[in-house]
């Protein structure tokens, strides 16, 4: 595959539709002006205050897997306007526009890859599609991808984003949350391990699936992670939300999530949880001992 | 409590109004007007017929809030036998919007869960207006477990706007708690029947909603989203309800139709709020007939089934052959 050719240089190539036109972008957390290039190089985060500006599937998927492993499964899927949907923007025209966008038929990527020394199902949501809303298509293919995984004893890993369920799809979207937890009730069962990766913004119908049953889930600084959006909270509830509400560290802090990993060591860091949930390949070196705490 | 009066059913109303001025007219000159009244009545009784018989998506998503609708525990104190409530999730607090506890129905154990609605302020305060916290869900699940243990089948009822967008529900982790419940609820070895019998509001209700069979109110709706909230995203208005309601197909024949509810009960002519009593004997008799069914089911053949049954819900195109990502197909 043409995204996945071998590069002499190591930082991730960013598409140009990936960000707006020009040379320089202000970054939306500290207002610093920065050279796109610069940005470029650190991985899509701001030099200055660490923001993570968000990636696109295939930017994603190539900085958590070995370069050239990816086997992609289940892109013959598409989704169909099955309710009629109609009313100020009809599902068809919003799919061709986003199909037209971003060159891809739905929110999700999934396949086969290796990550460290093992080979994993892995499934990333593309934000740039419909908000990685999840219909029928996202659906499926996420149940697709865990029950091949415990079909073939693998490792799963999703790296997700969502603004929610597919509207447009009426009440088949939101049975997608089921169909998906079923399928990793029995990948649980079988004793393989899931971990969920959550990016900015996590919500809603995922949130309250997938997302959230990963053995361990892991997330990136400064990601927006929640059930309802601080919006509609704020109109519930008229109250003032406490600062840093629904961020990746608020919820480190509130029990959630079992890691906070900037993106320039999340490879690292699920190789390392790979590493141990699968057992340690054979052949690998063990691990050096630590060096004992200075006496 | 004074009637609360649907917009379509202001007619029954008016005719109701013109039986009671003959009724004193009767009473006040002494004249029998009994076949006039009885003739009336009648009328009532067809019109009632005809309106529910016609009614609109939002008309019935009006219907399933009636705030004289029968709730989870009316039904209980109609059906069951030494209902008795427990309480706590164990781990923060007892939820008032989802309960739970052991029931007899016809002699038979059930495990009732479910979201309880508040009919006037002070029990709409403390209910939630039945919108539950983490710790509702948590409590159900294990109520639920509870029931494994015991071999007790598992009976839901769901009736609430949804899960509650407060800070706390996410300070506490909602979504986890609704996520984990799918899941297990995919592997509780004993029958679950779950009922719609009012809002059944998107991932608040199907976190109580994994099931062998997913029964509906014939008047009751279920939708990944309330007509408002989809008004507002996809009209920018939210008085565009209506018009959001019909597109969600979210009423018990649109459900049936697209295989996602395995049955509807027929509501009382003028919905259950009309005749409660007659909707709770439907209710007892289709759970007891789905539970005597599920009763012969092996347990892997059940849980295989609960599988099968949420597994074939989607509808997606797909090609034969994997193609290119690049050239999305003509949507058809
Ligand atoms: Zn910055």
């Amino acid at each position: 595959m043409a995204f996945l050719r071998k590069r002499n240089y190591s930082t991730v190539k960013v598409r140009k539709r990936d960000m707006p036109d020009g040379l320089w972008l202000k970054c939306p957390s500290c207002n610093e002006i920065i050279f796109k290039q610069e940005l470029e190089a650190a991985l899509n985060v701001c030099p200055k205050c660490g923001h993570h500006f968000q990636i696109g599937r295939r930017q994603r998927l190539d900085l958590l897997i070995e370069p050239g492993s990816f086997e992609e499964w289940d892109a013959q899927l598409y989704s169909v306007d099955t309710l009629g949907f109609t009313g100020v923007a009809p599902y068809l025209e919003k799919l061709e526009e986003n199909r037209k966008k971003t060159g891809c038929r739905d929110a999700m990527l999934c396949g086969r890859a290796r990550i460290g020394a093992h080979r994993a199902a892995i499934g990333v949501m593309d934000f740039n599609f419909l908000g990685a809303s999840m219909g029928s298509v996202v659906g499926e293919m996420v149940t697709r991808l865990i029950e091949r995984a415990t079909r073939e004893r693998l490792p799963a890993l999703i790296s997700c984003a969502s603004g929610g369920a597919r509207m447009y799809e009426g009440m088949l979207s939101l049975m997608q949350m089921a169909k998906t937890s079923g399928a990793l009730a029995r990948h649980a069962e079988a004793g393989l391990p899931y971990i969920s990766l959550l990016t900015h913004p996590t919500t809603a119908g995922v949130m309250a699936s997938f997302a959230t049953l990963g053995d361990v889930i892991v997330a990136e600084p400064g990601a927006l992670i929640g059930f309802a959006g601080p919006r509609v909270i704020k109109e519930a509830t008229q109250q003032d939300l406490p600062a840093g509400f629904q961020r990746a560290e608020f919820l480190l802090q509130h029990g959630l999530l079992d890691m906070v990993v900037p993106r320039k060591d999340l490879k690292a860091a699920i190789v390392r949880l790979l590493d141990f949930m699968m057992g340690r390949p054979a052949g690998a070196p063990a691990p050096k001992p630590a060096a004992p705490a200075e006496a | 409590m004074p009637p609360y009066i649907l917009p379509f059913e202001k007619p029954i109303l008016d005719m109701e109004k013109k039986l009671e001025d003959l009724r004193a007219f009767s009473q006040a000159q002494n004249i029998d007007v009994s076949f006039e009244i009885e003739r009336m009545q009648n009328k009532i009784t067809e019109m009632r017929r005809e309106i529910y018989e016609n009614l609109g998506a939002w008309d019935k998503v009006l219907v399933a809030r009636h705030p004289q609708r029968p709730y989870m525990l009316d039904y209980l104190a109609a059906m069951t036998t030494d209902f008795t409530e427990l309480h706590g999730d164990r781990v923060h607090a007892d939820d008032r919007a989802i309960i739970g506890g052991f029931g007899w129905l016809e002699g038979r154990r059930v495990m009732f869960i479910g979201t309880q609605k508040g009919r006037d302020t002070k029990s709409n305060l403390e209910r939630n207006f039945g919108c539950a916290y983490p710790e509702g869900y948590r409590k159900a699940l294990r109520l639920m477990k509870l029931a494994a243990k015991f071999g007790a089948p598992i009976v839901t009822l769901i009736d609430t706007p949804g899960a509650y967008p407060g800070i706390e529900s996410e300070e506490r982790h909602i979504a986890e708690a609704i996520a984990v419940n799918l899941r297990d609820m995919f592997r509780l070895p004993v029958p679950i029947v779950v009922v719609v019998i009012g809002e059944g509001g998107s991932g608040g209700a199907l976190g109580i909603g994994v099931g062998d069979r997913v029964l509906i109110l014939e008047y009751s709706y279920y939708s990944v989203i309330s007509p408002e909230g989809c008004a507002a995203i996809l009209w920018k208005n939210r008085s565009y309800a209506n018009r959001a309601a019909e597109a969600l197909k979210l009423t018990a024949p649109d459900l049936l139709k697209a295989g996602l509810v395995d049955e509807v009960l027929p509501e009382p002519p003028g919905g259950a709020h009309a005749d409660p009593a007659a909707m709770s004997a439907t209710l007892k008799a289709a759970l007891l007939r789905n539970l005597e069914e599920l009763d012969a089911t092996p347990v892997e053949q059940l849980l295989e089934q609960r599988y099968n049954k949420f597994r074939a819900m989607g509808v997606f195109g797909e090609d034969a052959a994997p193609a290119p990502a690049a050239s999305p197909a003509p949507a058809s």
